[in-house]
């Protein structure tokens, strides 16, 4: 699903990623954890395509940094869904109506937009709250909306950068499940957390360690890809 | 519908931005309108004017009537001549003081006709521009028995720069004008950008394409564009008209100009948010 082979990403002369190598299979959840600066981030800014490798290659489905053109750039971003720490919500949207936005931004037909928004609010229990506006949600509401939009294309994979990072035990716990609800239904998830506590009570789910950049521990090593196996 | 409705915020967002914008290409395009005026109202003169070319060849005194035939038949076979008359010096003598009668006391008390012969040589449409003017003319110099040729060559050719002026000034003025309305739609659509740049993220960020992001952006060039160039089109009417009523008849511009400036309006308010657009788009992705 995603592939980093030896990926290095420098800004200006600072690596913020060092030769970095792992593969996210199909189904799986892993967590991407270090302390901050570690290049967490740019790892799942590297996955999403924002930025492209200085070094090495990352593939995501069929797209490859290589030779991946900045029109096929959406339909990427399609395939792999993101979630910030800061929910990113437009404010003067309403819970649905940021949902609706994804939908719109990626041309799905007017008629099928209100059915589809109200399924995914279910999704994430929310359909109670579906007019409200972010300012009117908690934290933990607000980032399943957040959610609920980046599963909006019906993605294969997830990227959550530090999602339960601004919330309370409890809410981090509802997400959290959240997140391996949506993994059971077969969603790849790549969850970047520095919540050492999050990891230690799922002590079954893989967990990927940066520091400075570098790749230092991976509790799935065996998961390399083959050589040869690229395409 | 979704383009339309989002460049109708963007403009109402920034009305002062918009409306200069508007007022930068409806400035722009007056200018070139007003020379369009004038130089369309020249061509017409021009055209009234070249349909009334001649060129006048004065024969020398005692050319035989039997030459001169031979070469007025010549000369009709010329491509760009049209008819060629023969003026006898008699005839010559009856037109002056037909035309001329505050002279024909003079002309009656003549005891020889001073007057020359010629030939009157009339143009076919299409050739009685400077350069087919002076050829035929030079043509006609070549025959030993003529004296002297003429044409009005100064006249035509102060015309014809006129017209020349008025086009060129069309141009140097109107480009001007119009490159400062494309760095204010620049910066209309730019503001525009940043004031959207949150919603413009969210959109990268869940996969829209470009040229979902792009087309309101576009739109609101468009529209002021066709704005812009609506204002030039009614502010030249409104010249017109009062030209037209206090100082001398005037030509309405052709439709086809009036079409090719609105389109040229448009073209440059879609370009310029083009331009702005794909820069700040690129710039809200990086940041």
């Amino acid at each position: 699903m995603i592939q980093f082979r030896s990926v290095s990403r420098r800004f200006g002369r600072a690596d913020a990623v060092r030769d970095v190598s792992f593969h996210l299979r199909k189904g799986e959840f892993a967590f991407l954890t270090g302390p901050s600066g570690s290049g967490k981030t740019t790892i799942l800014r590297l996955a999403h395509m924002q930025i492209l490798p200085s070094e090495g290659e990352v593939r995501v489905s069929r797209f490859t940094s290589r030779r991946i053109r900045r029109r096929e750039v959406p339909e990427l971003r399609r395939r792999v869904g993101m979630v910030f720490q800061d929910f990113r919500l437009l404010e003067t949207l309403s819970a649905a109506e940021n949902v609706a936005f994804a939908l719109e931004c990626t041309g799905t037909p007017r008629r099928r937009i209100a059915p589809r928004v109200q399924k995914l609010l279910g999704q994430v229990g929310l359909a109670a709250r579906a007019r409200a506006l972010p300012r009117e949600l908690s934290g933990g509401e607000q980032q399943r909306v957040a959610i609920a939009r980046a599963l909006a294309t019906d993605p294969l994979v997830l990227l959550a950068d530090e999602p339960t990072g601004n919330l309370d035990e409890r809410a981090t716990a509802g997400v959290f499940e959240l997140f391996r609800g949506i993994n059971a239904s077969g969603t790849s998830v790549l969850m970047a957390t520095h919540d050492a506590e999050l990891i230690r009570r799922h002590p079954g789910i893989r967990v990927i360690e940066l520091e400075e950049g570098a790749l230092v521990f991976d509790s799935a090593p065996g998961t390399e890809p083959a050589e040869g196996a690229r395409a | 519908m979704r383009s339309l409705r989002e460049a109708l915020w963007g403009i109402r967002r920034a009305p002062l931005l918009s409306g200069l914008s508007i007022g930068a290409i409806g400035a722009s395009l007056s200018i070139v309108g007003l020379f369009g005026l004038a130089a369309h109202n020249i061509d017409q003169a021009l055209g009234r004017l070249e349909s009334r070319v001649e060129i006048v060849a004065y024969l020398e005194e005692g050319t035989r009537d039997e030459v001169v035939e031979l070469a007025r038949t010549e000369v009709g076979s010329f491509p760009e001549v049209e008819s060629v008359t023969h003026v006898t010096k008699v005839e010559a003598l009856y037109r002056a003081s037909r035309e001329l009668t505050e002279f024909s006391d003079v002309f009656s008390d003549l005891e020889v006709n001073p007057l020359p012969a010629s030939l009157e040589v009339a143009l076919r449409e299409g050739h009685r521009g400077p350069d087919d003017v002076a050829a035929v003319a030079e043509r006609l110099r070549a025959y030993g028995f003529v004296e002297e040729v003429r044409y009005g060559q100064e006249w035509v050719d102060q015309v014809f720069d006129l017209r020349r002026v008025a086009a060129a000034g069309a141009l140097a003025l109107g480009a001007a004008f119009a490159l400062g309305a494309a760095l204010l739609i620049g910066i209309a659509v730019r503001m525009a950008v940043l004031a959207r740049r949150r919603e413009i993220a969210i959109m990268r960020t869940v996969g829209a394409t470009d040229a979902w992001i792009r087309r309101p952006f576009l739109v609101e060039g468009l529209l002021t564009g066709v704005a812009g160039g609506l204002l030039a089109l009614a502010f030249t009417r409104l010249a017109w008209a009062v030209a037209d009523r206090t100082l001398f008849t005037l030509a309405w511009l052709p439709e086809s100009w009036i079409a090719a400036g609105l389109v040229f309006a448009a073209l440059l308010g879609t370009g310029a948010a083009a331009r702005a657009v794909r820069r700040e788009v690129r710039r809200v992705e990086a940041g």
